[in-house]
């Protein structure tokens, strides 16, 4: 139970209906979207303008008290649970606002707590594209996904939310604002705070306000499926197609038993037969989309595709769309739980790391589907399990660190858009240096001497 | 302390539900609660959260959670769009029913439910003494949706825009027996719902003249007791149990092919949740149930899929616009979107239009309105904005309840908007089709001579 006289007082700045100190208030912040364990905070905190953020965040500082900051509480890597009953979360998603979004210059600047699908169709309006996308784009917040640098489907041709990010304004461990970045191309004005702040997962700062690039919309799009008898050759022809020099704006893989199991959610008439399908889109320019497409078509049929359909309507590009929004909801279904994790190969490698993945889930007897963007080599091994059982889950656990091991001994990453949080913060090491995390402890350490914000996330407790 | 381990014990009975919830939060985008107060205890994820922490000892305080559960407009959003498909409704009705057993009901619920609502004979007497002294205390305030708002201060019905009570129930005088023994078409028993009886009896009244049209030969009941919602909602399974009995002595001794009802929450009530709920009812009489809700349909539903309606002559191009806004208990419990638009593309005088977001609840959520108005009115704000902006000069929807708060809603905006349920605009125009067309195929002289 918190202290009366600190509910007391945030009460008196925040205003009561923004403080959150009843037990079972505080319970429903305790989790994120990952399979960790939750920790209720001591008190939670939901300001609704800039200055109650600041003044927030400054009323943690004075009393040392850690805090973890939450927009929609989507997280994959634990980077949202609170770091320990004695801390505040601060929930962003009361401010929400766009602030402007020019269309002349091409730049959107919001508030932390905007969903993501909402400002990307704020922008469509005004005829721009903001094109990063993660699958939970229809409740993320923009300050998430820049905490996490999140990807999406697009990733391939478009790059992920850094590839977006030209200014942060953000309030330091004390509560001092910090500007960085700007509203022009170019910028080379003091240190790149910005970069620094993408992907900090809330270790070293608290967004304010976000601006973000925008570009005009591809004007003609062709969507097709590629169906396949084996694994070897949908992978090979991933590199095939990155090796012609064509960029899809999206490259997407599915497993025979995602393919199945979308096939039973659905019936939308999947090939069950086939061992993988890649569900591919290129964009731009019409008369360049006709020409890729046909190229495409072309070395899907040379690498030995046995069937691919090209969306010949609206309707049929949907159809090709909706078998991979399925993955995630017709797998999730089979167990109560699921572990989606994102371990990314270079694109070359995806052959062997699809290959390795099954053969973890064959030596652990678990259930894992594979589907993701094969194109940018992030791939979401999906592990379906019950978390009650706790010796099958502990074979999982054993499961995904082998996953990882994989991933870094083919030259991969632990993350391709989930990011490190507390899941993958003690492999960090494996795929980084002992110096590089000292490095990284050493700058939290002389931003936020009292360590406030977010420890014990990514890397670990210093 | 034997009764709060009881209380655990029951709702760890929900375990396997509850844990298919990976906590991946698209519930957030779909609940219109949520929308407006971006709580977490007020989306699905953070309910099943505080359910489940509650079975498992986590969380030791009841009240607590029957709070945050009651903060629901049951409307199925969060359902219709979750990944894990959890049964979120299930869980949330079951744990309502088990914290109340445990907490009891307030005094005035009791008083409503166990009092008036279980007892049909009782419940229409106390609307019909309400129905007739409501008179001085209201006054019309327009027109075109028959809305009124209290003649004085009150705290139970405050600013609303309301529609008056029907002076008498509209089962009292629809007096309605089969009577073509030989009749080859649907036998249908009709099931107003309270709403339809004793608020809105013209949607009753025009059921009547579109069965009689196409010939449907129909009973309806001298009783109509309550299909159990409100109660359950509140957490009362004993008296939803009590008016399950009712309904089903009322129907088993009549022959029927189909059970309709134009309320959707009827509809869905009695489709879904009366098997759901009554799993400890004694095998013959859970036939019973099973057998009832087999045979319930939306009128809807009912008029498209199985009567087959055409539309009403040539189409000629009108000025004239209907939209229509989708009732959750519908779209999202019954997955029925198609048929009522069906319905709506067959008049002959209006142009069928969609309005943006067709599917997002209004905010009325039964009880929910009358406990939580002020957030129920701001959800229904976007509705009434969607409404207004598809330029249609009436808005159609298959719920009474849904009426009534789009009614309020249209009615404060004052933009001359009506409100009507699919089946009166369908009836309304095969009246100006022609009364002798009409008559020729109704028997509802008959009826009445009887």
């Amino acid at each position: 139970m918190p202290n009366k006289h600190l509910i007391k007082e945030f009460e008196k700045q925040i205003g009561r209906q923004n403080v959150m100190a009843e037990e079972a208030d505080r319970q429903a912040y305790a989790y994120d979207s990952a399979v960790l364990d939750a920790v209720v905070p001591a008190l939670v905190i939901r300001p609704t303008t800039t200055e109650e953020l600041g003044q927030t965040v400054r009323l943690c500082h004075r009393h040392g008290l850690p805090l973890t900051v939450r927009g929609s509480g989507t997280n994959l890597s634990g980077g949202t649970i609170p770091s320990s009953t004695e801390s505040v979360v601060i929930v962003t998603n009361a401010l929400a606002e766009i602030i402007e979004i020019n269309a002349q210059d091409m730049y959107g600047v919001v508030q932390p707590g905007v969903i993501t699908a909402n400002f990307a169709a704020a922008a469509a309006e005004k005829g721009l594209f903001y094109p990063p996308d993660p699958g939970s784009q229809t409740v993320s917040t923009i300050g998430g996904n820049v905490a996490e640098n999140a990807g999406g489907l697009r990733g391939l041709k478009y790059g992920v939310t850094k590839d977006y990010v030209m200014g942060i304004e953000f309030f330091d461990a004390a509560g001092e604002l910090v500007k960085s970045g700007s509203r022009t191309v170019k910028c080379a004005t003091g240190f790149n705070l910005t970069d620094l702040m993408v992907g900090s997962e809330g270790l070293l700062g608290v967004y304010s306000q976000i601006t973000l690039k925008l570009i005009p919309p591809p004007k003609a799009q062709q969507a097709m499926m590629a169906v396949f008898d084996s694994v070897e050759k949908a992978s090979e022809t991933v590199s095939a197609i990155i090796a012609s020099q064509i960029i899809p704006c999206t490259l997407e893989f599915l497993d025979n038993f995602t393919i199945r199991t979308v096939e039973d959610f659905r019936q939308a008439g999947l090939p069950v037969d086939a061992e993988a399908l890649l569900l591919i889109e290129v964009d731009g320019h019409p008369a360049e989309v006709e020409d890729d497409a046909a190229q495409i078509k072309e070395l899907c049929t040379r690498q030995g595709a046995t069937k691919i359909q090209m969306a010949q309507s609206a309707a049929e590009k949907d159809l090709i769309w909706q078998a991979r929004r399925d993955a995630l909801p017709a797998l999730a279904r089979l167990k109560p739980t699921t572990v989606l994790e994102d371990a990314t190969v270079p694109r070359s490698k995806i052959p062997e790391m699809v290959k390795r993945i099954n053969e973890i889930g064959k030596k652990y007897h678990i259930t894992i589907g594979t589907f993701g963007h094969a194109g940018d080599g992030n791939l979401h091994p999906t592990i379906l399990t019950d978390k009650r059982n706790h010796e099958e889950f502990s074979r999982v656990e054993q499961a995904i660190d082998e996953i990882f091991e994989t991933a870094l001994s083919l030259g991969g990453t632990l993350s391709g858009e989930h990011g490190i949080g507390l899941a993958k913060s003690k492999y960090l090491e494996n795929e980084t240096s002992r110096g590089t995390i000292l490095y990284s402890r050493r700058l939290k350490k002389a931003l936020d001497p009292k360590n406030i914000l977010n420890p014990g996330k990514m890397i670990g407790e210093g | 302390m034997a009764d709060i381990r009881k209380l655990v014990r029951l709702l760890n009975e929900l375990d396997e539900e509850l844990v298919c919830c990976t906590r991946c939060g698209m519930c957030q985008a779909a609940c219109p609660l949520y929308g407006e107060t971006g709580r977490e205890t007020d989306v699905a994820r953070g309910k099943l959260v505080l359910v489940e922490n509650l079975s498992k000892e986590i969380l030791d305080n009841p009240e607590a959670v029957k709070e945050r559960l009651d903060r629901c407009l049951l409307c199925g959003s969060c359902e219709a769009a979750c990944p894990s498909g959890v049964k979120i409704l299930d869980i949330f009705l079951k744990a309502r029913a088990i914290i109340t057993g445990y907490l009891g009901l307030s005094p005035v619920k009791k008083a409503i439910f166990r009092g008036f609502l279980s007892n049909p004979d009782r419940f229409d007497r106390l609307l019909r003494w309400m129905a007739r002294i409501q008179g001085p205390f209201s006054k019309q305030i327009d027109e075109t949706l028959g809305s009124s708002c209290a003649r004085f201060m009150s705290p139970v019905i405050g600013d609303r825009h309301y529609l008056p009570l029907a002076k008498t129930a509209w089962h009292k005088h629809a007096h309605r027996r089969f009577k073509r023994p030989n009749h080859s078409g649907p036998k249908v028993a009709f099931y107003p719902g309270c709403l339809i009886d004793k608020v809105l009896p013209r949607v009753g009244d025009a059921a009547m003249r579109v069965f009689d049209y196409h010939q449907v030969d129909v009973f309806v009941a001298d009783q109509v007791p309550c299909c159990g919602i409100p109660a359950l909602a509140a957490g009362d399974r004993q008296t939803f149990e009590q008016l399950v009995r009712k309904n089903i002595q009322i129907f088993e001794s009549v022959d029927y092919d189909y059970l309709i009802t134009p309320c959707a929450t009827c509809t869905s009530t009695i489709k879904k949740l009366w098997p759901l709920m009554t799993e400890n009812f004694p095998a013959a009489l859970r036939e019973k149930v099973l057998a009832i809700s087999e045979k319930t349909r939306d009128i809807n539903e009912f008029l498209v899929d199985v009567v087959n309606i055409q539309p009403i002559g040539d189409q000629p191009i009108s000025e004239k616009r209907v939209t229509y806004h989708d009732p959750c208990h519908l779209k999202k419990s019954l997955g029925i979107f198609s048929q009522p638009r069906a319905v709506l593309s067959a008049l002959p005088d209006r142009e069928f239009v969609e309005m943006r977001e067709a599917d997002r609840c209004c905010g009325m959520g039964g009880s929910f309105n009358l406990q939580h108005y002020d957030i129920s009115r701001k959800i229904g704000q976007k509705k009434s904005s969607r409404i207004i902006e598809s330029g249609a000069d009436v808005v159609a929807t298959g719920c009474p309840a849904c009426m009534m708060q789009i009614t309020d809603l249209l009615s404060h905006a004052g933009c001359g908007i009506a409100v009507k349920h699919p089946v009166e605009l369908y009836a309304e125009a095969l009246d100006k089709m022609g009364e002798t067309e009409a008559a020729a195929h109704t028997p509802a002289s008959e009826a009445k001579a009887k």
